[in-house]
């Protein structure tokens, strides 16, 4: 038999936890993330060669460590160095660190699939080579660069739960307290399973959307 | 008299010596050039021969091995202002930088495949340089580009995006673009090769009124009527030499060199 009581009365915190801690660190990370990823890859492309074999080791480190090997050195690791952390700020240099690792690859590939003609054609206009990349080059790449950046996000978002390892408040801390208060572990981890599925339901719905938008500049 | 002499004064553009290898091709062997403002100078040549490379020299797409490039004022630039590069002089990449963008401020490009900016509206890949890179007014550069639009036939086009336009409009679009940055200096890259047949008359027509309107330009085309009605001076390339040149009645009517028969010949009749 569902308890529907403890049901009604879980999703209150487990919600909440979502909100203030799910969400806000998953969008912070995200953001950063992305920043970091646009460095790398420009980095990559650059065709200097110090900065292009950086660029190469760090997304090599981080897409060859798993995520919560990462989040336990910075939170766990780095204090024995006498640098403390708090959970949330370690919890999103991990997460956004992460996000650069993968997302420059993505971004990087976008960069590359844009027509050598389109750089030129600024340059034909008298544009540098920073004004070509951010008027004719990066918005064309973005638009090739949301489906797989929509996946980051949301694989991100899950991954937020493994925050609650380090002492996060989030979704899926505030629904371990709960299920251990309650005992009724099974209800509890469905539960908090089900408000990830709506957030990342609600997601994919905006992902879709934002698709549209900037398909409509290319015939169908 | 060579059509360059005519008008008097200095040419506008000058180009001596122009080389340019990619690995071990070399592609230009020390071509040399010059025109004056208003005429038309067409570029013919078989496939490979070096035109596209010789355009993209002169507007600083492409870094040439060697060779003098001199561009000299307009009247509202003032006689002595003129851009003067020198390739074989040494140069390091800030230089290098500099002179591309000095060559690009004088000249612009018409491409083959026309690079619109696809998430640009008509008008603004018109406006996109007056008002980025010339930071000009938006309203006078938009009232100018719709002027420019309208001389085209395009001005009810201006909020398309390039993939509702055929290909002729987009590559009218193309040039609007590259007036619209008031060049001394028009380049153009076989802008009617990727066209149907049907509609390389309009982009033609738009060519030659620019050249009764005065335009200085230098067109790479296959093209050959346009080239007798047009052209002051042709230049038949081959093998990164100019092999030949001459007005085009002379050089139609009367080719001197072996190579450039056969390239006629061949246009003409090319079963
Ligand atoms: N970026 C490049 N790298 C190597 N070779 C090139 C490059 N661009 C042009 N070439 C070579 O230079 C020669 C001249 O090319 P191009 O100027 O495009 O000739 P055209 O426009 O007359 O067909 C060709 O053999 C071409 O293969
Ligand atoms: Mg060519």
């Amino acid at each position: 038999m569902i308890n529907w009581e403890l049901f009604w009365s879980a999703l209150g915190p487990i919600a909440l936890g979502g909100l203030i801690g799910t969400i806000p660190v998953a969008l912070a990370s995200f953001a950063l993330g992305l920043v970091i990823a646009l460095f790398v890859a420009l980095a990559r492309i650059s065709g200097i060669r110090v900065l292009s074999a950086l660029a190469r080791f760090n997304i090599s480190v981080i897409r060859g460590t798993p995520l919560l090997v990462q989040l336990f050195v910075i939170f766990y690791g780095l204090p024995s160095l006498g640098l403390l952390i708090d959970p949330w700020p370690s919890a999103v240099i991990a997460f956004s660190l992460n996000v650069g690792g993968y997302a420059a690859e993505v971004i990087r590939a976008a960069i590359l699939s844009v027509p050598k003609g389109q750089w030129e054609a600024g340059f034909t206009l008298g544009m540098r080579r920073s004004t070509s990349l951010r008027r004719i080059i990066l918005p064309q790449a973005a638009r090739v660069s949301v489906p797989p950046l929509s996946n980051t996000f949301i694989s991100l978002v899950k991954d937020t739960s493994l925050a609650s390892l380090i002492l996060v408040t989030e979704l899926f801390r505030e629904a371990q307290k709960v299920a251990a208060f309650s005992q009724d572990f099974m209800l509890i981890y469905i539960e908090a399973a089900l408000v990830y599925w709506v957030i990342c339901l609600g997601l994919s719905t905006a992902q879709n959307r934002l698709e549209k938008r900037l398909d409509r500049y290319v015939a169908h | 008299m060579s059509p360059t002499e005519v008008a008097g004064g200095s040419p506008l553009l000058e180009v001596t010596g122009l080389s340019k290898a990619f690995g071990k091709t070399e592609v230009l062997h020390s071509i040399d050039l010059s025109l004056n403002k208003g005429s038309v100078t067409v570029l013919i040549g078989p496939s490979g021969s070096g035109k596209t490379t010789v355009l993209r020299s002169l507007n600083g797409l492409e870094r040439p091995d060697a060779g003098i490039v001199t561009i000299r004022g307009g009247e509202t630039l003032g006689a002595d202002d003129e851009v003067r590069v020198d390739f074989a002089a040494p140069a390091k990449p800030r230089m290098r930088q500099l002179q591309a963008e000095r060559l690009r401020d004088r000249s612009a490009m018409v491409f083959q495949h026309f690079n619109l900016f696809p998430h640009k509206t008509v008008l603004q890949n018109v406006v996109e340089g007056p008002i980025i890179v010339q930071r000009r007014a938006r309203a006078e550069a938009e009232a100018e580009a719709l002027a420019l639009l309208d001389r085209v036939g395009l001005a009810d086009k201006r909020d398309s995006y390039p993939f509702e336009l055929s290909g002729g409009q987009q590559q009218r679009v193309g040039i609007v673009r590259a007036l619209a940055l008031k060049p001394q200096l028009l380049l153009f890259d076989e802008p009617t090769s990727s066209l149907d047949p049907e509609l390389v008359g309009d982009v033609l027509g738009v060519l030659k009124g620019l050249a009764d309107d005065g335009w200085t330009m230098v067109v790479v085309t296959h093209e050959l009527v346009f080239a007798r009605q047009v052209a002051d001076e042709v230049l038949f390339m081959d093998g990164g030499v100019i092999v030949e040149r001459g007005a085009p009645s002379e050089l139609f009517a009367n080719p001197q060199h072996e190579r450039t028969k056969q390239f006629l010949h061949r246009l003409l009749f090319p079963l």
